[in-house]
C-alpha cells in the first residue's frame, strides 16, 4: 500500500455477504501488517434489507468510530440498490465505485447521479457461476475491491486468500480452486 | 476468618461488622433467644405421652429434642409458643397456659 | 510475547475469558452481546477451556446463578446488554451488597423504548447506583485489557466488589480491528488463581450469606460496601500499574490526551474518544490548544481526580451518551460538575447528549463542540446545556 490509508464503503442487501466481505477485507489486509477496521451498520436485521458495511485501512493507528461519509472508494454488491439507495453520497471525485452487473461503465454511469470519478462494473454472477458453479458474490467482489483500491499487490493478495481458504474450509477443499479462480478472473477481467 | 457472633450486636461500629453482614460461622441461631418472644406456652405433661411422636416435626422452631426415639421436654430458650404442638397431639399430653413461664395445672 | 492480531470486541472479551478460565459462566442471550457467550461455549465444546456454561431462561436467571456460583466458591461471570440489565436489577444490588467479586462483561446498548438494539450508555448508567465497580473501553483493545484486569480488582479484599466491563455495542463489539493479545500463561500468572477464605461449599465451615439485616445494622452494611466503593479506587489503580507494567498498555482512571495546556477539554467515556482524539489532532493543527480526558472509570466516580485534571481549562465540553429524564442532564454531567464545584473549580461546563440509540458521532461534531465552547469562553455566547448534538429539530 504505497499511501497512508482509505476507507471504503460497502452497499449490499441482508445475507448477501457485504458485512463478510468487509471483514475479510479487514482481514486479508491485516495479514500485510496494515491497522484495519471492518464494521457493519446494523439496520432491521433482514435478509433483503440494505445494509452498509465499512473499512478503514491505514498505515497509521485507527481510533475513528464513526461511520465513513466521504470515502475514497464505494462497493455496491447488488446492481438493485443503485435505484433505491445513493450509494456514490459523500464519494471523492478521485476516487472510484465498483458495481456488481453485468452492464458496461457506459450503462451503468448513468445511474450514477452525475458522479465523475472512475466506475467499475464486475459481472460477480458470471464469474462466480464459472468459477463455483454457484453465485458466491464475496470473492469476486473483494478481488476488485483489492484490484481497484491497491490496497495490496495481486500476487500478495492471492497467496494470501489461498492460505485463508486452506484455513476457512479445511473441511472442503474441493471449493479452495474455485475460489482461487474466481479471484484471478476478476483481476484478469479489469485489466487492473 | 471466622465471625465470633457473641462480639456482633446492635452497639457494634460499621467497621466492624463482616463484609455483606456474611455470618462466617453455623448454627448462629442458637444464640438467638426467640423464647423471649413468647406470650404463651406449650406445657409438656410426660406421663400422658405416649411417645408417638407426632409433635416433634410439627414444631416449625425445632424445639422439641429427641434423642433415642423418645422426646424431652421443651427447649423453652426458642421456643415462640405457637401451639401447633399442642393442636398435633392426639393424648392431651400438650396444653397451651398464658404466659412466658410453662407452669403446670394440679391434676392434669 | 504479545501477540498481533485482528478481532472484533466481543471476539477479544471471549478471547480474555478464554485465558483467565472462569469457574462458572451462566448466560443468556441479547445483541449485541450474544456472541460472547456463543463464543466461550464454542471454547468450551473444543476443550480450549473447562468453565462450566450454565444455560439459563432469563437474565434475572443469570445474574442469580452467577451470585450463587460465586458464594459456592466459584470465580463466575455473566454477559449480557440493555433489557438484560435491566432485568438483572435486583440481583446486580444482591451481587454488590453480599459483596460477590463477580464480572459482567456489558455490550452497551440503549434501554428501550423506542425499542432499538444500537449503542448508547443508558444501560450501564441505570445500574451506576447498584454498587458494581464500572469500567468503560474505547476500543476491542481496552475491553480485552480491562477484562482482565477485572478479577484481579473485584477479588482484592479491601474491594469484594462485582466489575462490569463495559464496550459499545456493534460500535467496538461487531468491528473488527488490529489488536495485541497476551500470552496465555501471561494472563493467567496476572489474574492468579481463585482462592476465598471463606464460601458455601467449604465443607465444615459454615457460613450465612444474604441474611434479614434489622434497620440496626443495614445502615452499618451501607456505609461498608460504600467504603469498599472508596477503596476500589487505589485497587483499580494498582491493577492498571501492574497491567501496564507487564502488557505496556492501559490506562488508571483515566486517560489525558493532549490535556495539559488544553485551554478546552473533551470529557468523554467510550469509543467516541477515539474520534474525539482524531479531532483534537485536526484542530491542534489549525492551532486550537485542545485535548481529551477519557474517563475510563464511571464507578467508583474519580471526582478529586476529574477535577484536579480539569482544573486549568478555560471550558470543558461533557459528553453524555444517555438522557436522564430529569430536566437537568446525564450522570456524567451532572456528577462532574458536582466535583468542580466541590473542588472549587469554576470553569465553564457544557454538557452536550450524543449518540443515543446508536446515533453516529463524527470528528466533524466534535470541531464544532470545540468551536461552540471557544465561542462561549471568548465571545460570551448564550447557550443552552444538555444540548443534543446530530438531532434534527426546527431550531435555529
Amino acid at each position: 500500500m504505497d499511501f497512508d490509508k482509505i476507507e471504503i464503503r460497502w452497499h449490499g442487501r441482508g445475507g448477501q455477504g457485504a458485512k463478510t466481505a468487509a471483514l475479510l477485507l479487514a482481514d486479508v489486509c491485516f495479514k500485510t501488517g496494515a491497522n484495519v477496521q471492518g464494521f457493519p451498520e446494523y439496520g432491521p436485521e433482514r435478509m433483503g434489507a440494505p445494509i452498509t458495511a465499512f473499512n478503514r485501512i491505514s498505515k497509521s493507528e485507527i481510533r475513528v468510530h464513526s461511520n465513513i461519509y466521504t470515502p475514497d472508494l464505494v462497493v455496491v454488491v447488488d446492481e438493485s440498490l443503485l435505484h433505491s439507495v445513493d450509494v456514490t453520497a459523500g464519494l471523492k471525485e478521485e476516487g472510484a465505485i465498483i458495481v456488481n452487473t453485468p452492464l458496461s461503465e457506459e450503462e451503468i454511469r448513468p445511474m450514477l447521479k452525475g458522479y465523475k470519478g472512475r466506475v467499475y462494473t464486475v459481472d460477480a454472477r458470471k464469474i462466480s457461476e464459472e468459477a463455483l458453479g454457484k453465485y458466491f458474490p464475496n470473492s469476486p467482489m473483494l478481488a476488485a475491491t483489492v484490484a481497484v483500491s491497491k490496497v495490496m499487490g495481486k500476487y500478495e493478495f492471492i497467496r494470501e486468500m489461498k492460505a485463508s481458504y486452506e484455513h476457512k474450509f479445511a473441511k472442503k477443499p474441493e471449493v479452495i480452486e474455485g475460489n482461487m479462480k474466481a479471484l484471478t478472473m476478476t483481476f484478469d477481467a479489469l485489466g487492473v | 476468618m471466622r465471625t465470633d457472633v457473641s462480639k456482633i450486636n446492635e452497639t457494634t461500629p460499621y467497621e466492624d461488622l463482616t463484609e455483606g453482614l456474611i455470618m462466617h460461622a453455623g448454627g448462629t441461631a442458637k444464640e438467638f433467644k426467640t423464647g423471649e418472644w413468647r406470650t404463651n406456652t406449650p406445657v409438656f405433661y410426660a406421663e400422658k405421652c405416649k411417645q408417638c411422636l407426632l409433635c416433634a416435626p410439627v414444631c416449625p422452631d425445632g424445639c422439641i429434642p429427641v434423642k433415642d426415639g423418645r422426646r424431652a421436654d421443651f427447649d423453652y430458650d426458642h421456643c415462640k409458643g405457637c401451639g401447633i404442638c399442642v393442636k398435633a397431639c392426639p393424648f392431651g399430653a400438650l396444653a397451651m397456659v398464658e404466659g412466658v413461664e410453662p407452669i403446670k395445672e394440679e391434676g392434669v | 510475547m504479545s501477540v498481533k492480531d485482528r478481532m472484533s470486541g466481543n471476539e477479544a472479551v471471549a478471547y480474555a475469558i478464554k485465558q483467565v478460565n472462569p469457574d462458572v459462566m451462566p448466560a443468556f442471550p441479547i445483541t449485541p452481546s450474544t456472541e460472547i457467550p456463543q463464543l466461550v461455549s464454542n471454547y468450551i465444546a473444543n476443550n480450549e477451556m473447562d468453565t462450566e456454561f450454565i444455560p439459563v431462561e432469563s437474565e434475572h436467571s443469570s445474574m442469580s446463578a452467577t451470585i450463587g456460583a460465586e458464594a459456592a466458591g466459584a470465580r463466575s461471570l455473566t454477559a449480557t446488554s440493555s433489557c438484560g440489565l435491566a432485568l438483572m436489577w435486583e440481583e446486580l444490588l444482591l451481587a454488590a451488597s453480599n459483596r460477590m467479586p463477580c464480572v459482567l462483561t456489558l455490550v452497551n446498548r440503549t434501554l428501550s423504548g423506542p425499542i432499538n438494539i444500537n449503542c448508547d450508555h443508558s444501560d450501564a448508567m441505570g445500574a451506576r447506583d447498584t454498587g458494581w465497580i464500572q469500567i468503560f473501553a474505547e476500543s476491542n483493545q481496552e475491553a480485552y485489557d480491562n477484562f482482565i484486569q477485572a478479577y484481579p480488582i473485584a477479588e482484592d479484599k479491601r474491594v469484594h466488589l462485582p466489575v462490569m466491563i463495559c464496550q459499545d455495542g456493534f460500535i467496538t463489539s461487531h468491528a473488527v480491528q488490529n489488536i495485541v493479545l497476551n500470552e496465555d500463561e501471561e494472563v493467567q500468572d496476572f489474574v492468579g488463581e481463585y482462592h476465598p477464605e471463606e464460601f458455601l461449599l467449604n465443607d465444615g465451615n459454615p457460613i450465612a450469606i444474604g441474611p434479614y439485616s434489622i434497620s440496626s445494622y443495614a445502615m452499618e452494611a451501607r456505609k461498608a460496601q460504600e467504603m469498599a466503593m472508596e477503596n476500589s479506587k487505589e485497587v483499580i489503580i494498582e491493577v492498571a500499574r501492574r497491567y501496564k507494567e507487564k502488557f505496556g498498555r492501559g490506562f488508571e482512571l483515566f486517560e489525558e490526551y493532549k490535556t495539559e495546556d488544553a485551554d478546552y477539554i473533551m470529557v468523554i467515556m467510550g469509543s467516541a474518544a477515539g474520534t474525539a482524539k482524531q479531532a483534537v489532532d485536526d484542530l491542534r493543527e489549525k492551532g486550537m490548544k485542545v485535548g481529551v480526558l477519557k474517563l475510563r472509570v464511571f464507578r467508583p466516580f474519580p471526582a478529586e481526580e476529574l477535577a484536579e485534571a480539569l482544573k486549568n481549562a478555560k471550558g470543558i465540553a461533557i459528553m453524555e451518551r444517555t438522557e436522564s429524564y430529569n430536566g437537568h442532564g446525564g450522570p456524567l454531567c451532572s456528577e462532574l460538575r458536582a466535583a468542580l464545584y466541590e473542588h472549587k473549580v469554576y470553569t465553564e461546563a457544557v454538557c452536550y447528549t450524543y449518540g443515543l440509540a446508536g446515533r453516529d458521532f463524527t470528528v466533524e461534531h466534535v470541531y464544532d463542540i470545540f468551536n461552540e465552547v471557544n465561542d462561549i469562553v471568548v465571545n460570551g455566547k448564550e447557550y443552552k446545556q444538555h444540548r443534543y448534538i446530530n438531532l434534527r429539530t426546527k431550531e435555529v
